[in-house]
């Protein structure tokens, strides 16, 4: 008998050990992880892609926060859910706004963010052209 | 009595910048000798007095004088000597103090050099005196160092312990040497507008090179310290995050490029002589709104010291007269300056231009990217975030382009060159670029377009600048500075890319005597040592790196805590052997003697560093050149120098 809740003391005293192994390997930020290397390279895409909203510009996947952890959890839930990233973002930004996004999207407000480079570019290059124009005048 | 000496010091100080800019606007004049002599004998006495209450401030950390505040709130006893001087600049009071000493510096430099002729150095130091005593008011009303505490605490509060750090002590005021010297830029631009003849204007590019050249230098280790900090404090194995602090930095270091450019073609002949202005009084622009964005608390971050909204007011009142008033007198004054200069479509000049317009515009994608999340919020309460991958999708393509023109510079001759001629001198530069190219899409796994394009980039950058040293051989050191640069951005090149696209990472718990893959290597951990530092006491973690069943090398990662700030932080233990980093952090204690323990091995990233190194080098090559022309206007070997850039 003795034997026998040694034995059983022994098995929990494991299980206890097992769970004590995983639970803060689940707080890790690559604990969690698929078997499937295609759905793991996808959900890493996927966590790069995604804010920390209560970190410095952070990333969930770089983050040890738990918010970074909750939604990495969710995102692999969904993932395995067999969502689409597409989905995915969707459901994220619908709870979290754009500003979850490391990518802003392109939208009315974002038209500016996105064009104005290339209008300075634009723009620059125009003045550079009449540049270049006025001074070959003036060499030939 | 410290506190009191500084105090005074500062009062001095700001007398002495009133009088200085007085003067040295009386001294513009062509009869304006004795005010002349007051300019640059209070430009001397402004670095006396400023560096009097620096040094005085440097005693107080230096001695633990916690009856200073400011002290008391930045410092501890625990502190070794060298956190307790970094100390004095490592809070918002100090850091504007260093601005103000940098200022000081520069200016006396300005006044001891007297480049570009009395008239524009006197012009020049006017400007100055105005910029010193608009930051010595703003830290006597707003952000006063010497404030007293009574009663006098016993110990002091300390310093952010990711502060504490040897790059990090040495990043500040390498940056502000960069963010200030473009202030002498600045200065001696509006200074050329000020006087407005053309004869004393032509010569304000080449009296302000070596200014723009030490801003450039100083701009460039800067960045680089603070992205190697980045890379080995913060423990994530990233170098550059895209951080709204980071291109506070990248933004004046891209305008000092661009002006570093165009600024040779107006020496060489009054080419963009307009433009070059613009740019010098862009740069100090974007250092100054750098500045605003990184210690006003519009952003916050380990380098916002503060988020009063007082000093941020102050600030941007300051920013706006700045860039305001030299923006008007730029459109005043500018048209006058115009010259004709003339070149052909294919010749240096434009390759130049061309130079300016990417840089301009990536500066531009910085800018955007920086602004505006805050601005949206600001106009109607909506958040966004402009992460990493808007600055690969815009920002890298507009870099790129620049690198692949880069090359086309050197090899075409000022003002009228042949095409066909300068492609068929980079045919090797060419080939080099194909074979690493290839050699990139064949060999490595897993192939990615942008790791070969950048490869290509790479050999086409530094097999042009090998035939440029070729073609130089012989000629002095300085002749050999942008070959050495552009080289440098390179091998900077292949580093990004390499860590980019080939990093490997692992992340496991390990009891002692376990062992983990990282790549190709197996790391054996073998247990933690509890350890005590000067401030802090450390868990250090001792793992082997595998060779077979022999040790090669131990990496000591640490988890550190410090108590007197209540903090705990990480130090990363790297294992380089110049191609590629073994990268280490130590997480978590898991119990039983077992920790997190989070790997990566970045292929080539030490790359990163050793072609800032070069960039650096170069700029310095090309100072000491300079240096060594006395004074331009009255050496008739001077266009000769300038061929020898050629």
């Amino acid at each position: 008998m003795t034997r026998v809740i040694a034995l059983l003391l022994m098995v929990m005293a494991g299980a206890l050990q097992i769970a004590w192994d995983i639970a803060p390997a689940l707080a890790a930020p690559v604990g969690e992880t698929f078997s499937d290397p295609v759905l793991e390279a996808r959900a890493r895409n996927l966590q790069r892609q995604l804010r920390c909203l209560v970190c410095q510009g952070e990333s969930i996947d770089d983050s040890h926060s738990p918010f970074a952890a909750d939604v990495r959890q969710l995102v692999r839930q969904q993932i395995a859910e067999g969502k689409s990233d597409e989905q995915i973002e969707d459901f994220l930004v619908a709870r979290y706004g754009d500003f979850i996004l490391m990518k802003p999207p392109v939208q009315p407000n974002t038209w500016l963010l996105w064009l104005m480079p290339f209008v300075v570019l634009g723009g620059a290059g125009a003045v550079a052209w009449v540049t270049v124009k006025k001074a070959s005048a003036t060499e030939s | 009595m410290t506190g009191e000496l500084g105090q005074v010091s500062l009062c001095f100080a700001l007398a002495l910048s009133l009088v200085m800019a007085v003067s040295g606007f009386l001294g513009m004049r062509p009869a304006g000798q004795i005010a002349r002599g007051a300019a640059i004998s209070s430009a001397m006495g402004l670095l006396v007095f400023v560096g009097l209450a620096f040094a005085t401030l440097t005693y107080a950390f230096v001695v633990s004088d916690f009856s200073i505040g400011l002290v008391a709130r930045h410092s501890s006893t625990l502190k070794p000597l060298v956190y307790k001087i970094s100390g004095v600049w490592g809070n918002h009071e100090g850091s504007m103090l260093l601005w103000v000493l940098v200022l000081a510096i520069y200016a006396a430099v300005v006044a001891g050099l007297q480049r570009g002729g009395v008239r524009l150095t006197s012009a020049a130091l006017g400007v100055q005196g105005l910029l010193a005593a608009a930051f010595l008011l703003f830290i006597l009303f707003t952000s006063n160092p010497f404030f007293r505490l009574d009663p006098e605490p016993f110990e002091g509060a300390g310093l952010n312990p990711l502060l504490q750090d040897p790059g990090l002590a040495f990043h500040p005021p390498m940056l502000y040497a960069g963010y200030v010297g473009l202030s002498a830029a600045f200065s001696y631009a509006a200074a050329a507008l000020l006087v407005g003849e053309v004869a004393i204007a032509s010569n304000w590019a080449r009296a302000a090179r070596p200014f723009m050249l030490m801003a450039w230098i100083a701009l460039t280790g800067g960045i680089a310290l603070g992205s190697w900090w980045a890379y080995y404090e913060l423990g994530w194995g990233g170098f550059w995050a895209w951080d709204p602090v980071e291109n506070a930095s990248l933004m004046p270091w891209l305008i000092a490029t661009a002006l570093l450019h165009s600024a040779l073609a107006t020496e060489k002949s009054g080419a963009f002589r307009t433009w070059s202005l613009l740019l010098a009084i862009a740069g100090f622009s974007l250092s100054l709104i750098g500045t605003f964005l990184v210690r006003s608390g519009v952003l916050s971050s380990v380098h916002a010291f503060a988020s009063d909204p007082t000093r941020g007011f102050f600030i941007m009142i300051l920013i706006f007269l700045a860039i305001g008033g030299a923006l008007a007198l730029f459109a005043w004054r500018a048209p006058t300056l115009k010259s004709g200069a003339a070149f052909a479509p294919v010749s240096r000049e434009t390759a130049l231009l061309l130079n300016n317009v990417f840089l301009v515009a990536a500066c531009s994608a910085v800018f955007v990217g920086t602004l505006y999340p805050l601005v949206l919020d600001a106009v109607n309460g909506s958040k966004i975030t402009v992460g990493p991958p808007y600055y690969a999708l815009i920002f890298a393509p507009i870099f790129f382009v620049l690198l692949l023109l880069v090359p086309f510079g050197p090899a075409l001759g000022w003002k009228r060159a042949d095409f066909q001629t300068a492609l068929r001198s980079l045919y090797p530069a060419l080939g080099l670029a194909a074979v690493a190219a290839i050699a990139v899409l064949a060999i490595v796994s897993p192939r990615g377009l942008a790791a070969t394009g950048a490869f290509g980039a790479a050999g086409w950058l530094i097999g042009a600048s090998l035939l440029d040293i070729r073609k130089r051989k012989g000629a002095r050191a300085s002749a050999f500075a942008a070959a050495l640069a552009h080289a440098g951005l390179g091998v900077s090149l292949m580093g990004v890319a390499g860590t980019t696209a080939w990093r490997s990472e692992a992340l496991t718990v390990l009891a002692p005597g376990q062992t983990m893959m990282v790549g190709s290597y197996t790391l054996r951990f073998d247990g933690v040592t509890r350890e005590k530092g000067p401030n802090y006491v450390a868990d250090r973690g001792h793992i082997a790196l595998m060779k077979g069943d022999k040790v090669s090398a131990v990496l000591k990662p640490e988890h550190r805590f410090y108590s007197a700030e209540g903090q705990d932080m990480n130090d990363t233990a790297i294992h380089t052997n110049g191609l590629r980093d073994l990268y280490l952090a130590l997480g978590d204690d898991r119990g039983g003697g077992r920790f997190a323990l989070r790997a990566y091995v970045s292929p080539l990233a030490p790359l990163i560093w050793l072609g800032g190194l070069m960039m650096g080098l170069g700029g310095i090559l090309s100072l000491l050149g300079r240096l060594r022309v006395k004074e331009p206007d009255k050496q008739p070997a001077a266009p000769a120098m300038a061929q020898a850039a050629e």
